[in-house]
């Protein structure tokens, strides 16, 4: 194994740890509402500090292995992902502050009837399993795992679409959870841009291992 | 059209098939770097085209090297013309123990020339192209021994110059040079570009990327992948040559 082998096997370990502690924030957050723990809303916010301070450490690295060892061709494509990536992990990081605050914010226990009508459970659970994918798909460079979260997005942006009406309809007949429902609603607008945050992902790894640019093209264009 | 073309190129030396059918081409005023690890054939191939490797023993080619669309080893080509059109940078700088003038001068004199003031605006204008009229315009009367390793290997790019050739091979011309001079040399392949094409062999692939339009990537005597230099240092097509690049063999 090469000195450059082993920086870049070094910088995929420790994306992966990025990974996972982004991973724990956004199921933290999701227990933090379901279970209304407002303690774990705050172990949130505070690791929140951990996943910013890896994201600098993680673009000290990249910019570490540019500067000292010029890597060409695929160590080159796979820096640049990994910069990229670091940076939507850390948005997703953010995301995860995001609920745990406004945990911290409702006043009355989440409203059972709210969360289901809303499919906000459901929302949790998809964006953690593409999460999931995208961890995987990134450390068996696995460009199949990676293209299917393309379609598994599509189920956030159905439940993100179909919140309003429900919410509406909720408020209508739940009038004093109002403030809950809206804090409901941005949930799910925040939960939908981790689905498009792990598209970003993808796009990066199937970059990095097939140096196939899928930005900003049509879904059936990234099959 | 292209400037230099080779056609189904095989070099023998003696039994050892040294190049294997090498077809490329390469576009007037551009620069084209060669890589490859050492005895891969890059430099038995760049020197094909002044003619160079006639002089070794044994050596036997077919195929074509053409350059502005004439085969260079046809009968009617007189090896003295085409090395009036190719100009050739060695690795190490090897002036002649002569003063700066005259290392300049002495490509036109050799051709015939005589005319004072002619061959001082030349000698001028060609240290003027390899960035090395400022340093030595005092001293031009000096040997040229004395001057630094960088500033001898610009001026023999000068020399190079000074018959008015239209392709310029460059044999690693900086590999025996410090970070400083090897920029200015890097610098000067890109301004000379405008004028010259340019063939650069090469084992600092940095180099290459920095200063090339396209790379040729040769291995045990074939040319696996030419291509953009972009295309070469961002995505090959072939294996070997990421291997190759990334450090992995070679």
């Amino acid at each position: 194994m090469t000195h450059l082998d082993n920086e870049l096997k070094s910088l995929k370990t420790d994306m992966l740890e990025m990974f996972s502690l982004v991973m724990n924030q956004i199921e933290k957050s999701k227990e933090a509402l379901i279970r209304f723990d407002k303690d774990l809303a705050r172990e949130v916010i505070v690791n929140e500090k951990r996943v910013n301070g890896f994201e600098l450490k993680l673009d000290r690295d990249c910019e570490n292995v540019i500067a000292l060892f010029n890597p060409v061709a695929v160590d080159l494509r796979f820096v640049l992902a990994c910069l990229k990536i670091n940076s939507n992990l850390e948005r997703v990081g953010d995301i995860a502050e995001g609920i745990a605050k406004f945990v911290l914010s409702i006043k009355l226990d989440p409203d059972k009837k709210l969360l289901e009508v809303t499919r906000i459970v459901e929302m949790f659970d998809v964006s953690a399993g593409i999460l999931n994918d995208v961890m995987h798909a990134f450390a068996n460079e696995d460009t199949q795992l990676a293209r299917s979260v393309f379609q598994k997005d599509e189920i956030l942006d159905e439940i993100n679409v179909n919140a309003n009406a429900a919410i509406a309809d909720f408020i209508r007949n739940t009038p004093d959870r109002i403030n809950q429902s809206l804090y409901t609603l941005s949930m799910i607008r925040k939960l939908e841009r981790v689905g498009d945050q792990c598209k970003n992902i993808s796009e990066e790894i199937i970059f990095y291992i097939e140096a196939k640019v899928l930005k900003h093209k049509s879904f059936s264009q990234k099959q | 059209m292209n400037k230099i073309e080779a056609k189904n190129v095989h070099l023998y030396y003696g039994n050892f098939h040294a190049l294997k059918g090498i077809s490329l081409s390469i576009q007037p005023n551009t620069v084209a770097a060669f890589i490859g690890p050492s005895g891969c054939g890059k430099s038995t191939f760049l020197r094909l085209f002044n003619r160079m490797n006639d002089l070794i023993d044994g050596v036997r080619i077919e195929g074509e090297c053409l350059i502005d669309n004439k085969n260079i080893y046809s009968r009617e080509v007189r090896i003295e013309e085409l090395r009036k059109k190719v100009g050739m940078v060695f690795q190490k700088p090897n002036p002649f123990p002569k003063t700066i003038f005259e290392n300049v001068a002495y490509g036109l004199r050799v051709n015939g020339i005589s005319h004072k003031s002619f061959i001082e605006e030349r000698v001028e204008r060609c240290l003027k192209q390899a960035a090395l009229w400022e340093e030595v315009k005092d001293k031009l009367k000096k040997s040229a021994m004395a001057l630094s390793g960088g500033q001898q290997q610009r001026l023999c790019i000068a020399r190079a110059l000074a018959i008015e050739p239209s392709v310029v091979l460059m044999d690693e011309p900086a590999s025996a040079l410090d970070p400083i001079s090897t920029a200015k040399i890097e610098e000067l392949i890109y301004e000379l570009k405008k004028d010259y094409t340019i063939v650069i062999v090469t084992h600092n692939m940095q180099q290459a990327g920095r200063v090339s339009d396209t790379t040729a990537f040769f291995y045990l005597g074939e040319l696996i992948e030419y291509d953009s230099t972009k295309k070469i240092f961002t995505n090959p097509t072939d294996t070997r040559t990421q291997n190759y690049i990334t450090g992995r063999f070679g």
